[in-house]
């Protein structure tokens, strides 16, 4: 390894060019988080029960199913920057890379049941099948 | 500083627990009638609902606190709030929304019941 001052050997080598991005989506879906999540919070104390004859139907409704859908891709994206934030912040080495692995596949693959969910029961219900 | 940290706590505990349930429930509702017996038996059936209770009351505390504690964070990313002064009311204002909002979320849900 050559010599000289940590900033001497990175000088000119340019940053990863992810940072700002990285910033700013945070930002924009902290904003759409509010008003997603303000919804929710909102649309599920006012639900009249929690069974499942009321909920069903109510999930299917293009009105709640389509923000829904919009709420799990600005909530998801969001914790999947932030955790990211508490990782690289806490963990290092190894253990950092294997964090990082395991964050990426849980966001995706519970995105990927959450909006198969929603657009199931949303599309089965208007094709008339029992609920 | 603490409210800093309960901003993380609360934003990893929901991003864990929080999406679990979250997508569990999604999954449930999706799976049929059987399915949702699963999950309504856990959270609203099992020892009077006491998971349910638990979880809810936990998840909607954090949630208004990490929605308090990042409008706090907009502030801050403006350059306004660093005075001491003003940094402390505004992080004691932050608890006291996420106390009072999560009584009253839930004095609406069981009163409204």
């Amino acid at each position: 390894m050559r010599g000289g001052t940590e900033l001497g050997r990175v000088r000119g080598l340019g940053s990863a060019k992810a940072g700002a991005h990285h910033w700013l989506t945070h930002r924009i879906t902290a904003a759409s988080n509010l008003f997603l999540m303000l919804w929710f919070v909102i649309v599920i104390a006012r639900l009249p029960a929690y069974d499942y004859g009321t909920v069903r139907p109510w999930l299917a409704s293009a009105w709640v199913a389509v923000p829904m859908i919009l709420l799990i891709v600005s909530v998801f994206w969001h914790f999947r920057l932030g955790l990211q934030v508490v990782i690289e912040d806490y963990v290092h080495a190894e253990t950092r890379v294997a964090l990082m692995f395991l964050l990426n596949f849980f966001v995706v693959a519970t995105s990927a049941i959450a909006i198969f969910s929603i657009l199931k029961v949303a599309f089965t219900a208007a094709a008339g099948v029992p609920a | 500083m603490t409210v800093s940290i309960l901003h993380r706590v609360t934003g990893s505990g929901m991003a864990t627990v929080g999406t679990l349930l979250l997508v569990w429930w999604l999954a449930a509702i999706a799976g049929g009638p059987q399915s949702y017996a699963v999950f309504h038996m856990v959270f609203a059936e099992f020892g009077k609902g006491a998971l349910g209770y638990i979880f809810g009351v936990g998840l909607t505390l954090s949630f208004f606190q990490h929605m308090a504690s990042g409008i706090r964070h907009f502030i801050l990313d403006t350059g306004a709030g660093y005075e001491l002064n003003s940094a402390k009311r505004a992080a004691m204002a932050t608890f006291v929304f996420s106390v009072l909002a999560t009584i009253a979320f839930w004095a609406f849900l069981l009163g409204a019941k």
